[in-house]
């Protein structure tokens, strides 16, 4: 593997609530430039969480109480993602690392064209644009995804799921950032929609050479599209390795859980309708 | 033993007070579940498979076509829909929405006992609730009866809504995405338990599902649906390891498989299987063996024209 791009060190986070939750505990993963690194787990298992804070997104009572953070592009000298502020951090945002939302269906604001959602990105972010600049590059980011650009002048609700995470992705991309994160971009989303946005995100990658940390809880679809995936649960990372290695020869009992936990479409692999029971936390001091 | 036949049903909507154009949301749609045996609906959003549920349930009532329950047509109406729906039951997709969050899941249990007449007196109900409880596998039992949904797990009160369904003890189920709103890890644990409670109490059961796997793996037979038609149908393993219509193929190629190689898309696959009889119209449920695998003939068909364009661009790409 190559120089990483992102190094999560140790991260951990805790929800201070009144009892405190540790939602990740000492989590270390390396990114490759143009790497695709699935994240699988349960619904509270703490990936969101993840996404959150290397995205700088998590708001109180979320803290993050230890590790570190590192973003290395191009060789140059790393750069500490925790401790990025105000300016510094608007500028990291969407320019180096942007984000797929979890119900990105939803998250275009209904009362704005498309047009404007898009542009907004480049108001926001990089003043240098002109008006008619703004308005080529938005064409242009629609072409990218497939979405013919007569639709700038659409509103969201006149675009069907697929488009609005079409839409979506290309918010994304517009400041050519060299890592995504997506998190459960194609949850809602139909089979064949959803596969069709699979093939638009890989194609995307291997033209623009962006790296995505995916974050889904459907394993078998993770393990399809990701070039190396890792496994939480409560917290922990149990298990990373190449997705061939894991769908191959997981070690780790839970990742062996969930492999079994869905049946092949076309194969014969015997599935389980068990309950998976964490007994780490009970055999470890806290 | 019942069997539930579903014959001929087509439903129509119709937008701006009945003045617009009709929307035909299913068209002409027939199956036969028998005693015993699950038979899976699939298709994307919107081809019909969820108002075919709601018409099987008399939520929703059909333009035209009936409804069967061992060769019989119940007959309509309150006090007949409600001797109807003690026999036929549904289970929603979304556990967070299908339970009343201010009652305790006791109450939400309780009143079917009641209105269906299942039970007489205090001391019943409770040995019924114990039972409904037992049976999904739900415990400790008085615990969880005197909780409220917000305080059950996903999959917890996944079964409090089976509980229920069962709970007029119905000879018909209609699952409606039963798991889709449920974590991976836990959506086997729940169709293992309705396939459990299946073979228990003999029920016929209709499962509608996007998801071709389970589709397969719980089922014997599989319906294929796409825009309130029936495009494929056929025993589980046929639809799925040889389709021929070109939307099986289509889905077939879109569901995550990683255990498998890639699905090759072929449009001339028919050729090389004979045993499946391309038809324009539906399959006669009288005469059709259940078992033979059909499909909709498309080769014609200029509905189906941009699915096979689109299909011939995934058979060239695969090559």
């Amino acid at each position: 593997m190559s120089a990483p791009l992102l190094s999560i060190d140790d991260l951990t986070v805790e929800y201070r609530t009144a009892r405190p939750v540790r939602a990740v505990d000492h989590v270390s993963i390396e990114i490759a430039p143009g790497e695709i690194f699935g994240l699988a787990g349960e619904s509270g298992c703490g990936k969101s969480t993840l996404a959150y804070a290397v995205t700088r997104l998590l708001q109180p009572p979320a803290e993050i109480v230890g590790g570190a953070i590192r973003w290395t592009p191009d060789g140059a000298d790393p750069l500490d993602v925790l401790g990025l502020d105000g300016r510094e951090l608007r500028a990291f945002r969407w320019s180096e690392i942007s984000m797929v939302f979890q119900g990105a269906m939803n998250a275009l604001n209904p009362v704005h064209t498309v047009r404007s959602q898009i542009e907004d990105v480049f108001v926001d972010h990089r003043s240098g644009l002109s008006r008619t600049e703004r308005r080529a590059r938005a064409e242009e980011l629609l072409a990218t995804v497939g979405i013919d650009p007569r639709h700038l002048t659409s509103y969201p609700h006149e675009l069907s799921g697929g488009m609005r995470q079409r839409v979506m992705i290309a918010i994304a991309l517009a400041l050519r950032p060299r890592l995504i994160v997506m998190d459960e971009p194609t949850t809602a989303l139909d089979v064949v929609v959803q596969r069709t946005i699979l093939d638009e995100i890989d194609r995307l990658r291997s033209e623009l050479g962006f790296a995505v940390l995916f974050i889904t809880h459907d394993l078998g679809l993770l393990l399809e599209i990701s070039d190396r995936v890792g496994i939480m649960l409560s917290g922990r990372l149990v298990e990373q390795g190449s997705s061939r290695q894991i769908q191959d020869a997981p070690r780790h009992d839970y990742t062996q859980h969930l492999l079994r936990s869905f049946p092949s479409l076309r194969g014969d692999m015997p599935a389980t309708g068990t309950r998976y029971v964490d007994r780490e936390p009970e055999r470890r001091p806290s | 033993m019942t069997t539930l036949e579903v014959r001929h049903l087509t439903k129509d909507y119709r937008s701006h007070r009945g003045h617009g154009a009709a929307l035909r949301a299913v068209d002409d749609f027939s199956v036969r579940v028998t005693a015993g045996e699950t038979v899976a609906l699939v298709g994307e959003s919107g081809s019909g498979k969820s108002t075919v549920a709601k018409m099987a349930v008399r939520l929703v009532t059909p333009t035209a076509g009936e409804v069967l329950l061992d060769g019989v047509a119940p007959a309509r109406g309150g006090r007949a829909d409600k001797r109807y729906r003690s026999r036929v039951q549904m289970v929603f997709q979304d556990p967070f929405s299908s339970l009343n969050p201010s009652l305790p899941i006791a109450y939400q249990l309780a009143r079917p006992l009641r209105i269906h007449g299942v039970v007489r007196s205090a001391a019943e109900e409770e040995r019924e609730l114990l039972r409904l409880m037992e049976a999904v596998n739900l415990s400790p039992a008085k615990e969880v009866l005197r909780k409220y949904p917000h305080e059950l797990s996903g999959g917890q009160r996944q079964r409090v809504a089976i509980a229920r369904a069962l709970a007029p003890r119905p000879e018909v189920l209609i699952a409606d995405e039963p798991v889709s709103m449920l974590d991976v890890s836990i959506r086997l644990e729940i169709l293992q338990l309705l396939d459990d409670l299946k073979r228990e109490n003999d029920l016929a059961v209709l499962y509608i599902t996007h998801d071709l796997a389970t589709a397969r793996h719980f089922s014997s037979r599989i319906v294929v649906m796409r825009r309130g038609r029936v495009v494929e149908r056929g025993r589980s393993d046929d639809v799925i390891l040889t389709p021929v219509h070109p939307y099986t193929q289509l889905l077939v190629r879109a569901a995550p498989d990683p255990a498998s190689g890639p699905f090759a898309v072929d449009l001339q696959r028919y050729e090389r299987h004979p045993e499946v009889t391309l038809g324009a119209l539906d399959p006669d449920l009288d005469t059709w063996p259940e078992d033979a695998h059909w499909a909709r003939d498309w080769r014609d068909d200029d509905a189906d024209r941009s699915l096979v364009e689109e299909l011939t661009g995934l058979a060239a790409a695969s090559r």
